[in-house]
This record gives structure tokens, sequence and C-alpha cells, in this order.
């Protein structure tokens, strides 16, 4: 019994100071600099290298839940994209991708006023069916978008005239954290078609994603967590929100790791104590 | 009144928030409450972005709009409608239908995709030269992704007894998979850290006014 | 009757699509065209299925009076409320049966599915997973021992990825020469990312591709059948 209550007061005690150690740095930021990574090089090179005028497609497939982690990536994927004059295609394979699209547009429209809907970028919204929905978009576009939100058929839309299939893009961002999601896209999109796919993924996801960095260029770069979304933040110029947090993240990191030592110097001695 | 319901609205996040973070403490009615309110939020979401973002544009606005053009859609309508008699258990059976044909259908298309994006596409990325490189360090990486991977599947393959010196490729898949797991704590680490960032954020800037 | 031809079902489906791959031209294209249109409608109802149970089963714990029925009533109303407002006013995008609901958005400020959204369940959900950090933190003090010579590889590499995925673990090692910049930790992470971590995920991936290939298999030839229930 006072065993368990030691440990359920040592549980609150980590919980405490967890809490301590990440606001402490949202209040007073430090300011450190982040390295860029290969993996978000690449995918910055990918929009980087585009032509102006193509049609690109970003898919919203992420909820409220990882906002932290990926809405930076999406203000900043969106506004590099808008920066190289590419026209936008928005769609959702979550539901929840909808709403998040649109606070994504409302921030990067903020820098690029002169953008306009239906010509430079269009949102498509959510549709069912995951993988089978990819499949679908890569044999007509129309057929799975019969029109837009707000009911504007899809014929009508001026961007759209040239967009048959997903083979008319030049290249598909999925922000993606979970099924389906970059795998999906890579799986129904950059295989059987071609169209390349790059994108941003939450931190749990994206050990799973990195063999499909590879020679095969399944996938073009990858953007894995916060540090990554601060990563292109940096290539881009942009002191967004990913910058702003890292402070607090590397903090974190550093008590987790505090933790990790002294559980086993405290694992070490009960060893030699149950030895003796 | 709208200034009123937006100062309203910034209260209701922050009873959510703490709601939830009491459970750190114990579980209590709050954080119960807060979870219920999440689950039925959230199905209601899916069902109104479901209406209005599949079922109006691919169905109903193509049957009020040319009914006779698209009378082939009365077929899925129909399976669709099978498919909520799961809910009475004599029309059960009927639910069947539409269920088969999904089940069929996603594995026929996890065959072919995995098989290309997974299988073989995972194997060609593997078959490199590993010193195609000038950089050394790439070499013995290189050569490290072709071993890890071949020991690695390796140990996946429990058809034969592995004793002896079959044991040693799969003790090394093993150490390989250890690297990718401590690797993946590390990512998990940041991913959840990350969330709670987002939500003291949330507190100490929109409610508190701590920071800027 | 009521069991062979759902499994005849399953066949056709999952060879047409097979066939297809192979042969994209008529009829196969046309054909697969309709059945991927088909099962986008099918899944519809399903989720409606999933949320109709849903509903099921908390007016079931309320009825009962289970423990905790308030907070399942709670989970009702909300779930009838965030819908009604949906379905009446539509959502920031789409008009609802009041169209665009102009006087309720002067007076909430957004419309009142919007309101609920990012003020109930936005706070919610990000909330709901960030507890996580405290688990994790928890975890890493608890269980994150070294037992073996397997448990120092993980513990080293997780310490290693930590380290390098920080600002912080850049500054650290930024003193090393030209010659030793591989061990920089930012460069260290990033090389047990590319290689022996994506060496062990993609045996993952080939070997779970394996089985994947195999079960749809059995589905596709009626080997495998439970997903249709009993034979009743």
């Amino acid at each position: 019994m006072s065993a368990n209550k030691n440990t359920q007061t040592e549980r609150r005690i980590i919980y405490l100071v967890l809490l301590v150690a990440v606001a402490l740095p949202l209040i007073f930021p430090i300011g450190w600099k982040t390295e860029v990574s290969s993996y978000t090089k690449m995918a910055w090179e990918l929009i980087e290298n585009t032509p102006d005028s193509s049609v690109v497609l970003f898919s919203f497939d992420y909820d409220p839940s990882t906002i932290t982690e990926i809405q930076p990536m999406a203000e900043a994927m969106l506004e590099h994209s808008f920066s190289r004059n590419q026209k936008i295609i928005a769609v959702a394979l979550w539901p929840q991708g909808v709403q998040m699209a649109d606070q994504a547009f409302t921030v990067a429209l903020k820098k690029y006023p002169e953008k306009k809907y239906g010509v430079d970028y269009v949102n498509l919204g959510y549709k069912v069916a995951g993988i089978v929905a990819i499949q679908a978009m890569g044999k007509s576009m129309q057929e799975v978008f019969p029109s837009d939100q707000s009911g504007t058929k899809y014929e009508n839309i001026p961007m759209l005239k040239k967009v048959k299939t997903l083979k008319d893009v030049a290249y598909i961002c999925s922000l993606s954290s979970g099924t389906p999601g970059i795998k999906e896209w890579v799986m129904a999109a950059r295989d059987p078609l071609g169209t390349p796919v790059t994108g941003g993924t939450t931190a749990v996801s994206a050990p799973g994603l990195l063999p499909y960095v590879n020679s095969q260029k399944q996938l073009y770069g990858l953007l894995g967590g916060l540090k990554a979304a601060s990563e292109y933040e940096t290539l881009i110029n942009k002191i967004g929100s990913a910058t702003i947090k890292m402070d607090a993240q590397s903090i974190a990191h550093l008590l987790i790791l505090v933790f990790i030592i002294i559980g086993n110097i405290k694992a070490f001695y009960s060893r030699k104590r149950g030895a003796q | 009144m709208s200034g009123f319901m937006t100062t309203f609205g910034l209260w209701l996040s922050v009873f959510f928030t703490l709601s939830i973070f009491s459970f750190l403490y114990k579980d209590n009615p709050f954080y119960k409450l807060s979870e219920q309110i999440f689950v039925g939020l959230s199905a209601a979401y899916w069902l109104v972005y479901l209406y209005y973002s599949v079922m109006v544009p691919n169905l109903f606005n193509k049957l009020f709009t040319d009914f006779k053009g698209n009378l082939i859609l009365l077929i899925p309508t129909a399976l669709g409608l099978m498919m909520l008699l799961r809910l009475i258990p004599k029309a059960q059976w009927l639910s069947r239908y539409p269920i088969a044909i999904m089940i069929g259908t996603s594995a026929g298309i996890n065959m072919v995709r995995y098989a290309k994006t997974d299988l073989l596409g995972q194997i060609s990325a593997t078959m490199i030269n590993p010193f195609a490189s000038d950089n050394v360090i790439t070499v013995i990486g290189n050569i490290l992704l072709i071993v890890g991977t071949i020991c690695g599947v390796y140990f996946f393959y429990f058809s034969k007894k592995q004793e002896g010196i079959r044991a040693v490729p799969s003790k090394l898949g093993i150490w390989f998979l250890m690297i990718s797991f401590g690797a993946s704590f590390g990512y998990t680490v940041m991913a959840r850290i990350s969330l709670l960032i987002g939500r003291l954020e949330f507190l100490l800037k929109d409610w508190l006014h701590i920071i800027k | 009757m009521k069991y062979k031809i759902p499994l005849v079902f399953a066949f056709v489906c999952g060879i047409l699509v097979v066939i297809s791959e192979f042969i994209p031209h008529r009829p196969f294209n046309m054909l697969i065209t309709t059945l991927q249109d088909w099962f986008m409608i099918i899944s519809g109802f399903a989720i409606l299925l999933g949320q109709i149970s849903l509903f099921q089963a908390n007016i079931k714990k309320i009825k009962e009076k289970n423990k905790d029925w308030p907070f399942y009533l709670a989970g009702l109303i909300s779930f009838t409320v965030m819908l009604i407002f949906g379905l009446l006013w539509g959502t920031q995008e789409y008009r609802g049966i009041f169209g665009q609901g102009e006087k309720i958005q002067a007076t909430v400020g957004m419309k009142p599915f919007d309101y609920l959204f990012a003020n109930a369940f936005m706070p919610l959900s990000s909330t709901m997973f960030s507890l996580l950090a405290f688990f994790i933190a928890s975890a890493a003090y608890r269980a994150f021992i070294i037992r073996s010579f397997e448990s120092n590889l993980l513990m080293i590499t997780a310490v290693i990825v930590m380290l390098g995925r920080t600002s912080f673990g850049g500054m650290l090692t930024s003193w090393l020469p030209e010659g030793l910049k591989f061990l920089h930790l930012p460069n260290l992470s990033d090389f047990i990312m590319e290689f022996p971590n994506s060496a062990a995920q993609r045996a993952i991936l080939i070997s779970a591709a394996l089985g994947i290939i195999g079960s749809s298999l059995r589905i596709i030839l009626g080997i495998e059948r439970s997903y249709l229930g009993g034979e009743k």
C-alpha cells in the first residue's frame, strides 16, 4: 500500500516537473537555432523546383489532436507553394482535415492576399474510403469531386480545367497523422501513377515512413514532427509557431533524459539491495 | 453578443482543457464528462461531414439532377441500406452482401498495392550498390541498410527453427530492430511533448495572456 | 445463399481489382471505376452504421441506469446538438437547411457548428492526446531500464535521437572538428534514422506486406470468411 502511494507521489512529481519545464521556455524563450536535416531539405527542394503555375495537391489527413505538430508544416508548405506561384488543390482524407485546411489557408492567405479562390487555390473537401478514394482520383478527379465545397461544379473551376486525374498534378503533399495518409498516397498515387509525393507527419509516424524516402524516390523527403516543421520555417525564412516552440521541446527532451538517468540509478540500487 | 460568445468560447475551451488535465491527479467526474462530450462531438462531426462531402455530392445531387443518367447509383444505395440492416437481428444476414463487396475490394486493392509498394518497392530500394558513394559514412550506412533489411526479414521468418549458425542473422536482426525501436521511442517523446506544448501555449497565451 | 453469394461477391470484386491492375483497359477500367464509386457510397453508409450503433449503445446504458449513465447522457446530448447545428445552419463551407444562417452568425461570431468545433472539439481532442506526454515521461522514468545488451542498444539510440532532434543537441557537439562531423548529434541522429532504422522498418514493411498479401488472397479465394460472421 505504501509502495503504491510512493509510486503515485513519484508520478505526480514527474507530471508537475514536466509541466513546469515545458511552460518556462514558453514564457522565457531562449532562442536556440535549428539545424536543417536532409529529409526536410528534400521536401523543400521538391516544392522549390516545381515550375510556376503547376497545379499541386495538398491533402489534409489529420485532426486537431496533432495540430501542434502538423499545422505549422501545413502553413509553411502552403506559403512556400504560393511563393512559387503554384496552384493548390486542397483535399482531405480525414473529415477534420477540412477545418484544418481552412485554418492553414487563412494563415497563408494573410501573406498572399492576392491569391484568388478557384484560380490560385481550391478546397475540394473531404472524401471517405482512404486508399480507394485515391485510386479513384487516379482514374478521374471529377468523378470523386463532382463539385467543390461551395457547390461549384468541378468543370467550372478555372484552375481545374486541365486536371483530369492525379497524373496532372505536379506533386502531392500529404500532411498526415495516421491512416489514411502518406502511406496511402505513396501506394495509390506515387507507385502506380508516378506522381511525386512528399509530406509531413507526426514524429510518432515518421520512423515507419522513412524507408519510403529511398533510391526509388517513393517519397520525396519527409517532415517528421515539430523539429522538422521548424526546419521548414527556417528554410523559408519564417519565424513561425514551430520555431518558437522548439526551446520548450529541447528542454522537455533534456528532462526526459534526466528521468531516464534517475530511473536507472534507482533500478541499479534496488537490484543491488535485492542481491544483498 | 458576439464578443460575449467569444469570451464564453474561450472559457469553454479552458474548462475542457483543465477537465482533461485533471485526470493526471485522478479519475474524476469532470474528466468523464469531457470524455463523453468528446465522443459525442466527434461522432456528430463525422456524420455532418459525411453528409455534406460524400452523400450530397456523390449520391443525392447526382440522383436529383439526373436520375435517369445515374440509375446505376441505386445499386450502391441499396447496398448501403442493406448495410444498415445489421442493426435488425432478423435481417442481419443481408448486410453480408455490402460487407463482402467492401472486404473483397479492399483485399484486392491491398494485395496489389502492398505487393508493389511494400514488397517490390522496398526490395528494389535495398538493391543498391553500397560503394557507389564517395563518402565513407554513406558506404557504411548503405552496408548497414542492406544487412539490416536482410537480417530483419530473416528474423521474421518463423518457418524453421533458428539455432546455431542460423541464429546469427536473426540475432543481428533483433539488434537492428532494437535500434529502430529506440529511435521510435525518441520520436514518440518528441511527438507527445509537442502536443503538450500546444495546449500549454493555449493556456498561457490565449487564456492567461502571459506570453504574446 | 445467405453465405455463399457474399463469398462470390468478395471473389469477383477482389479478382476484378487485380485484373484491372494488369489490364487497365475496357471493360476492366470502367468496371473498377464504378466499383470504386460504389465503395465510397457504401463506406458512407458503413460510417452511418457505426454512429447509429454508438447512439444505441449509449441509449442502452442510460436506460439501464448503468454506472456513469449521466455522462453517457451528456455524450448523447452533445452528439445531438452538434448534429442539429450542422444540419440546420451547415458548416463554414456548406449551407445548411436554414441556409448560411447570417443572423445566428452575427450573434455567435461564426456558425454554431464551427463554434462547437473551435471551442469544444479542438481543445478536447488536442488535450486528450497531450496527456500522453505525461505518461511517456513517467514511463521513461519507470520502465526505461538497462537490463541487457539489446536494451542498451535501445536506450543509446533513444538518447542520441532525442538529443539530435533538439536545438540543444546541435549546440552540444557543434565544437567537433570537420573530420568528426559525423559524430555531431543531429548528423548521428539522421544517420540512425536513414540507415539502421530504415533497415529495420523496411524488414517490418516487407514481412507485413507478405502477411497482408497472404491474408488478402485468403479473403478473395473464400478461405478466410470470418468477416461474414457465423454460417446462419
